[in-house]
């Protein structure tokens, strides 16, 4: 996990190395080169210094929170970061909400029904799967908010309620890919278990049929999504790049676009690994908890690959 | 067989039976194919020619799909837009194929530190979604149809070569290849002429889900102004542009593209799935 | 209190499931009864039917089922039970020891937890009632109170089926089903597990339904047997009188393609040719194609059960009993 990690901040190092011309020259890419400018860049990435020295400090940077300064804005990428992320993490833990209570009670009831309901859920679990989120961003916008005018088109809001106001169309486009994967994995996991025979028996036993799918069916199905968090969070931090350019959203996802555009390196470099680095996280939580869901798999059992 | 398809978990379960979605699916992978390959002959109008009188006009004979906020013709551009839009996820499946193979074979047969090293970097790349490492290659090299689609591809490797490696495990364990090789073939002969096309339908299945996942993704990129130039028409590029539009209350132009990557992407995965449950169920 | 001493404990008359996609009936006309604390053995090959059989106790059929007859648990009949009649039934009066303990509880669970859920979760006993009959259901079979904590993958297949039956027994039932409870554990710990069950049923005085394929088990345990051939009772009687004297002849083949120490030195002889395809219709008697007694009637009628001169109790479906003396060995 943590080789993982570290070979991830190499790879988002190093890739600028892959860019034709000097390091210098790329990371103005055709500014001004003024002695000033030219002076900062090579302090921050200590570029006079070898290569690893160079990686060195630029990660030892980091880890003490210094992500370096942005080319473009000329300030420094954490406070760019710090101003932006409150609205970006509301909009994904909203998203996440959506995600895991629509995920699962629609993986629930296709497995525990059968029949139509799991045809219905099946139909439209393949259409979310098949919807990008920024397709999902332009037809919401349009229907809810320039036709039907109940929710803002675009912005973030000021103060909390008008927050999550603005952003209620926003999580559910983001939301949408993921409720359709989490409710297949849901469903899959739930129906293999439906079928083991320890459910057949605390049926015989006269056990509830209500506690049988609780305790038994989606208990032991729970691990299997668990598994999932991580690739679910990253593809909600990834995603937000593009709802939040559709919705006009002045958030990280936003300034990962702009700072492509611009070819703002430092700020992609450090959005880039903080991205990682959550997936990672969560992974290492799901890690950790998954042993206290299923007491067969002990810590380290499951190999980090997700 | 422990080989379980994974592009993204949770798909390889679903079961379309003998269903008339499947068939609507096959149809419209087939349509669009054709669209892709036809578009030339068969656009009424230059893509990119203006007409700015017409703007946002609604469908009329003329235009049969209206035409959009800078005056070009939207049917002409869906057409021609299907082009870009399925090459770009064409290029990574093949790419991700070959590679992937290539790289899932070498790691499943030779074992040992080769395996060990090719699945840490498997794991390295899980960590990075598809879209981050095109975006970070895209910041480096530049807007363009090839950096995104070198990114995606590498991003799709390790979903195909770690569903080769299980697969060539499992295929070496099978006594006709000690019976090869007792017979004095070389590995390499053994894998191309028997292992390859022994597992070639689980991995074509996994490849053909993977171009709905990689159109879904380009896409993104072009909407983001990411992918392909500004003025090739491309499905993607379509929604961005036919945004404005809507805003104005004309939204053909922007849902009509947005139909059609949905559509195109359920069909693919559809086709995709249905092929790799069949497969999975053949053999044992 | 009614007088219930003239009931069976479980009584099933005539029982005839069909199952959709075959051509004869699964069960056909099952009659057999248990009374109170005794100890019955149902003895066939896989797929005689033997298991639904006992299932059909408790009501446990597959979908689609097609059923008639009666199957009546102290005199009520199970089949026309409703959900809730259904769940008091298998919380207290009849339980079930299943085949593959290992299989039988949820890995995720702990031990106690699921000794204790079916008869805290319908309300019929409080958790700490349950606890405590739990901890001294665990003494009983032979372990202790800290298997309580337990999880299922931490034991051993022998210490999870004395789980299993300290389970069945929760409820203080008045008939245990036993589904070829031992043949998932390896030999020792099955002769452990089938005296445990003796001893228990005397000492709860339980009814025991207990199905197998192995005759000799069946011997060992059982007051008295019955034999089921494709989904019929080829025979039934005391223990002793029906592996002394078998009357039916595929009774008396099994046991002769059983190897025991005793018996002279010789071939096995196994019984040729196969059970009767489900997907085929069943004229006659069943074993007829596999039985060299047949004759001419036996294709065409059905046998009756009929009795044994002078042993009432002992019954055999066939046209031929008569003919079939001597040894088990030499009925070949």
């Amino acid at each position: 996990m943590a080789a993982t990690l570290l070979a991830a901040s190499f790879v988002v190092f190093g890739a600028m190395y892959l860019a034709p011309g000097s390091p210098a020259s790329f990371l103005l890419s055709g500014r001004s080169a003024s002695p000033e400018a030219l002076a900062a860049i090579n302090a921050q990435y200590h570029l006079d210094d070898p290569f690893f020295v160079r990686y060195l400090s630029w990660l030892g940077d980091i880890v003490q929170g210094d992500f370096g300064r942005s080319i473009t804005y000329r300030t420094d990428v954490s406070r760019l970061l710090a101003d932006r992320l409150p609205t970006t993490l509301l909009l994904v833990l909203m998203a996440l909400v959506v995600v895991a209570v629509l995920g699962l009670v629609l993986g629930w009831i296709a497995a525990v029904r059968g029949g139509r309901t799991d045809s219905a859920v099946l139909v439209g679990t393949t259409l979310a799967v098949g919807t990008p989120s920024f397709v999902a961003a332009v037809l919401l916008q349009g229907l809810f908010a320039v036709n039907l005018g109940w929710f803002p088109s675009s912005g973030s809001g000021e103060g909390f309620l008008d927050r999550v106001w603005h952003l209620t169309l926003p999580a559910i486009a983001l939301a949408l890919y993921l409720i359709g994967m989490l409710a297949r994995v849901t469903r899959s996991a739930m129906t293999d278990a439906l079928d083991s025979e320890h459910v057949t028996v605390a049926r015989s036993r006269g056990v509830p049929e209500r506690q049988v799918i609780r305790r038994h069916v989606f208990r032991n199905s729970l691990g299997t999504v668990l598994t999932t968090g991580g690739l679910i969070v990253s593809t909600l931090l990834v995603c937000t790049i593009l709802v939040e350019t559709a919705f006009s959203i002045g958030g990280v996802g936003q300034l990962l676009e702009l700072s492509t555009t611009t070819k703002d390196f430092p700020t992609v470099q450090a959005i880039s690994l903080i991205i990682v680095a959550l997936f990672m996280a969560v992974n290492l939580i799901v890690d950790l908890v998954l042993p206290l869901v299923d007491p067969r798999i002990t810590l380290g059992t499951r190999s980090s690959s997700a | 067989m422990t080989a379980v398809l994974t592009r993204r978990p949770g798909l390889s379960k679903l079961r379309t039976g003998r269903s008339p979605l499947h068939l609507i699916c096959l149809g419209l992978v087939a349509l669009v194919t054709a669209a892709a390959l036809l578009a030339p002959w068969l656009v009424p109008y230059d893509p990119n020619a203006v007409d700015l009188a017409n703007a946002l006009a609604a469908p009329s004979p003329e235009h049969l799909l209206g035409v959009d906020a800078a005056g070009r013709d939207t049917f002409s551009r869906l057409l021609l837009g299907a082009r870009t839009s399925l090459l770009g996820p064409l290029g990574v499946v093949v790419f991700s194929t070959v590679a992937g193979v290539a790289v899932g074979m070498a790691a499943g047969w030779r074992g040992g530190w080769l395996d060990s090293v090719l699945s840490r970097s498997t794991e390295l790349v899980f960590a990075f979604p598809g879209m981050l490492l095109a975006i970070l290659i895209i910041s480096i090299h530049g807007e363009g149809l090839l950096a995104p689609v070198v990114a995606l591809s590498i991003a799709y490797l390790p979903y195909v070569s770690r569903l080769t490696r299980s697969l060539v495990l499992a295929e070496r364990e099978r006594p006709y290849v000690s019976a090869y090789q007792v017979q004095g073939h070389s590995a390499l002969q053994i894998c191309l002429r028997h292992v390859l096309p022994n597992i070639a339908p689980v991995v074509l299945a996994q490849s053909t889900i993977n171009f709905g996942y990689a159109l879904m993704d380009l896409a993104g990129l072009s909407f983001l102004g990411l992918g392909v130039p500004a003025l090739t028409p491309d499905w993607g590029r379509m929604v961005f542009d036919g945004q404005a539009a809507i805003q104005h209350g004309y939204p053909l132009s922007a849902i009509l593209p947005c139909v059609f990557i949905v559509l195109t992407v359920v069909a693919f995965n559809v086709v995709g799935e249905r092929w790799a449950d069949r497969v999975a169920r053949r053999t044992p | 209190m009614t007088p219930t001493h003239h009931l069976h404990t479980l009584d099933v008359q005539g029982l005839r499931i069909s199952l959709p996609g075959t051509a004869r009936p699964v069960l056909d006309g099952v009659d057999l009864h248990v009374g109170a604390g005794e100890t019955v053995a149902l003895v066939g090959e896989s797929g005689s039917g033997k298991t639904l059989t006992s299932r059909s106790a408790l009501n446990l059929l597959p979908p689609g089922a097609v059923v008639e007859g009666a199957v009546r648990v102290r005199g009520e009949d199970v089949l026309t039970m409703n959900a809730d009649q259904l769940r008091a039934l298998s919380t207290g009066t009849v339980s079930m020891i299943f085949q593959d303990p290992r299989a039988a509880l949820n890995p995720l669970r702990r031990i106690g937890d699921f000794l204790v859920e079916s008869v805290t979760l319908t309300g019929s006993m409080s958790r700490a009632d349950a606890t405590a009959r739990a901890v001294e259901l665990l003494r009983a079979v032979g372990l202790d109170e800290s298997a309580l904590r337990k999880y299922p993958g931490q034991v051993s297949g022998g210490m999870l089926q004395r789980v299993m039956i300290a389970a069945a027994l929760m409820g203080d039932p008045a008939l245990v089903l036993a589904d070829e409870p031992t043949t998932a554990l390896d030999v020792t710990t099955q002769a452990e597990v089938i005296a445990l069950l003796a001893e228990l049923r005397a000492r709860f005085g339980t009814g025991l339904l207990f199905v197998t394929h192995d005759l000799d088990l069946a011997a060992a345990i059982s007051d008295r047997v019955y034999v089921m051939y494709a989904g019929r009772i080829a025979e039934s009687g005391p223990a002793e009188a029906l592996f002394a004297r078998p009357r039916h002849p595929y009774t008396a083949a099994l046991l002769a393609s059983t190897p025991r120490l005793e018996a002279p030195q010789g071939r096995l002889a196994a019984i040729d040719g196969q059970p009767p395809d489900l997907r085929q219709e069943l004229v006659g008697c069943p074993f007829a194609a596999r039985c060299h007694l047949a004759t001419e009637i036996c294709g065409r009628q059905a046998p009756e059960p009929r009795p044994a001169p002078g042993s009432p109790h002992h019954q055999a479906a066939c046209h031929h009993s008569d003919r079939l003396e001597g040894s088990p060995v030499d009925a070949r």
